[in-house]
């Protein structure tokens, strides 16, 4: 007898079409002239290494850029990142910011988390490659805190720091 | 002329029962063995005898297993020091593993020896066990590091090696066979040109033991550590080998039960090495599954070993460097079994994840070496890396599954 560790899922529900468009051709890819916030992501186990830029009037989102380097998944979130955020208010950015990342890590995310995200949506394949989710969390985790005080920033976040490391193993 | 018997491929591969094994649904291909071997039944077996019918602890009891236990802790012990031709048992300390073992060095040795200004000499592409207890070390006790350069193959620059080399070296750190590129270094030469200035040299052997016979005498180093786990063995168990003469002017490493000769509550005499640096009750399963380990690899014997590592190595050379995009980092003359690799627009994470899904395990990461990355200007590679019993038709998985990758991400 011979043990099988399978996952159940397919490979193209966490390489899908969608996802595999914004990798190849980014949006929004390159550094924000004038910008309003700024946010420093790495995944120190991998390297993937991003900058995010936001560029907001009052508590609208006008622009969000990102530069850097990663995998398909941490690049594709981070452009689809920057479609979905523009003109939003930064409120409505936290709750998809957090609609998102309950999708990514909780197997019993209610609908309204998966209609609230909209075309983000496509990344629910990535929940059963739990050893992906912090790829595609990376520049929100940024994001995040690109959207804090300015006394309150770090100069780097890490995925090292945060919650997708214990989801990982667990 | 007599017929030498070698070993049947097929026969060695029905003895690791891991070979057997599915994932997501076809035959595992386990190409990470630089990470961790898999384990021949002939070590699982003897552990699990022990566990199951001899165990008990050693040098306390005064009963029959007890005595038993340490019977075959010591004779465990003469395994090793025989594997790396060292001179006496006395030489050979258990430790939980390569990592812990040169960090045994920095503390025991290092911290004791080592004068302000004093400077280590470490090389870009080391393993980080072997480059961050020294660091550690230099920032706590205002030592130097300098950091041998290599060359775009991935070999030492021998002649940048002997330019860093003064008065003032007191340690060399050099690891055995980069575990990210693969380079085998000429340990023995560097040992020769380190003991010149008066260096000690520690050679972090994790990635040398798996692929062919190590003489302690011969290369003369000062110390040299390694890992059951990559030789076969069980985890938790490693070996540090050290000069007779280092091991008795070193300080005890950590405190505590088995390493002490007489105690008071007013003064503690300390044991002679090895106890000198075994705290505590030591692995005793793992002990006596490395010493399986090692007579298994004896079995198999060094020359059929290589042989089918150097056919691998070889054949994976070829096919991998036949797939459009594909980049082998580290071109070593001198190389180990293992193929580290780029492939253009395709990031190592998703190389990794694609492979999974077709069975194929590799490792995508920095492989615990970042300024070796850096130096080849990449965040991370994916690394394939050969055992003796890995096929050429293992090789044909990867090639096709890494192909399948390059069509996904065109």
């Amino acid at each position: 007898m011979s043990a099988d560790r399978s996952s159940p899922v397919k490979l193209d529900e966490l390489y899908q079409e969608v996802i595999l468009d914004h990798n190849k051709n980014p949006r929004n890819f390159g550094r924000l002239e004038g910008a309003t916030a700024y946010a420093h992501g790495v995944n120190p186990l991998c390297g993937d290494d991003y900058e995010v830029f936001v560029s907001a009037e009052g508590v609208f989102i006008k622009k969000v850029a990102f530069h850097g380097q990663g995998c398909a998944i941490s690049k594709a979130s981070a452009s689809m990142m920057t479609v979905a955020l523009e003109g939003k208010s930064v409120a409505e950015v936290r709750t998809l910011k957090d609609h998102f990342i309950r999708l990514l890590t909780d197997a019993s995310a209610p609908d309204s988390a998966r209609e609230g995200v909209g075309r983000l949506k496509f990344f629910e394949g990535v929940r059963q490659f739990p050893a992906r989710v912090k790829c595609a969390t990376l520049a929100w985790r940024a994001l995040e805190e690109a959207l804090k005080e300015k006394d309150e920033r770090r100069a780097e976040v890490s995925t090292e720091d945060q919650g997708e490391r214990k989801r990982e193993t667990s | 002329m007599p017929t030498v018997s070698l070993p049947d491929l097929a026969k060695v591969r029905a003895g690791f029962p891991m070979l057997a094994a599915r994932m997501n649904g076809r035959p595992l291909v386990y190409l990470d063995n630089a990470a961790t071997a898999l384990k021949p039944g002939a070590v699982i077996d003897r552990m699990s005898k022990f566990l199951k019918e001899e165990y008990a602890t050693v040098h306390r009891g005064i009963y029959t297993f007890s005595q038993e236990s340490t019977r075959l802790c010591d004779e465990a012990r003469s395994k090793c020091r025989a594997f790396l031709n060292a001179a006496d048992d006395s030489e050979i300390i258990f430790t939980r593993g390569t990592t812990e073992a040169i960090n045994l060095v920095a503390a025991a040795y290092g911290r004791k020896f080592l004068k302000t200004g004093d400077e280590i000499v470490v090389t870009t592409i080391e393993h980080h066990s072997n480059l961050v207890p020294w660091q550690r070390l230099c920032e706590e006790k205002g030592f130097l590091l300098k950091v041998v350069p290599v060359n775009d193959r991935g070999e030492l620059d021998l002649a940048a090696f002997e330019r860093l080399l003064s008065a003032r070296t007191y340690l060399v750190a050099v690891g055995h066979v980069s575990n990210a590129l693969g380079t085998v270094n000429p340990v023995g030469e560097i040992v020769k040109m380190a003991h010149h200035a008066g260096a000690v040299v520690v050679v972090d052997g994790a990635q040398g033991v798996p692929h062919g016979p190590v003489d302690v005498r011969a290369m003369d180093c000062d110390f040299y550590a390694f890992s059951g786990h990559k030789l076969y063995g069980p985890t938790g168990i490693g070996v540090l080998y050290g000069k007779r003469k280092h091991l008795d002017a070193m300080d005890p490493y950590q405190s505590g039960g088995d390493m002490v000769e007489t105690v008071t509550l007013e003064k503690t005499t300390y044991a002679k090495s090895p106890a000198k640096f075994e705290a505590g009750t030591p692995a005793i399963a793992e002990i006596i599954g490395l010493g399986e380990a090692i007579d298994y690899i004896g079995s198999l014997g060094w020359d059929w070993i290589a042989s089918r590592e150097k056919e691998l190595l070889e054949y994976a050379t070829a096919r991998l460097s036949a797939i459009p995009g594909l980049r082998i980092v580290g071109t070593a003359a001198e190389k180990a079994s293992l193929v580290s690799f780029t492939l253009e627009g395709v990031h190592p994470h998703d190389v990794g994840t694609v492979l999974n899904e077709e069975g194929v395990a590799v490792r995508a990461g920095h492989h615990c070496a970042q300024p070796a990355m850096k130096r080849f200007g990449v965040p991370a590679t994916t690394r394939a890396s050969f055992a003796f019993y890995n096929t050429k038709e293992e090789i044909d998985a990867l090639e096709a599954a890494l192909r399948k990758t390059v069509e996904m991400f065109k």
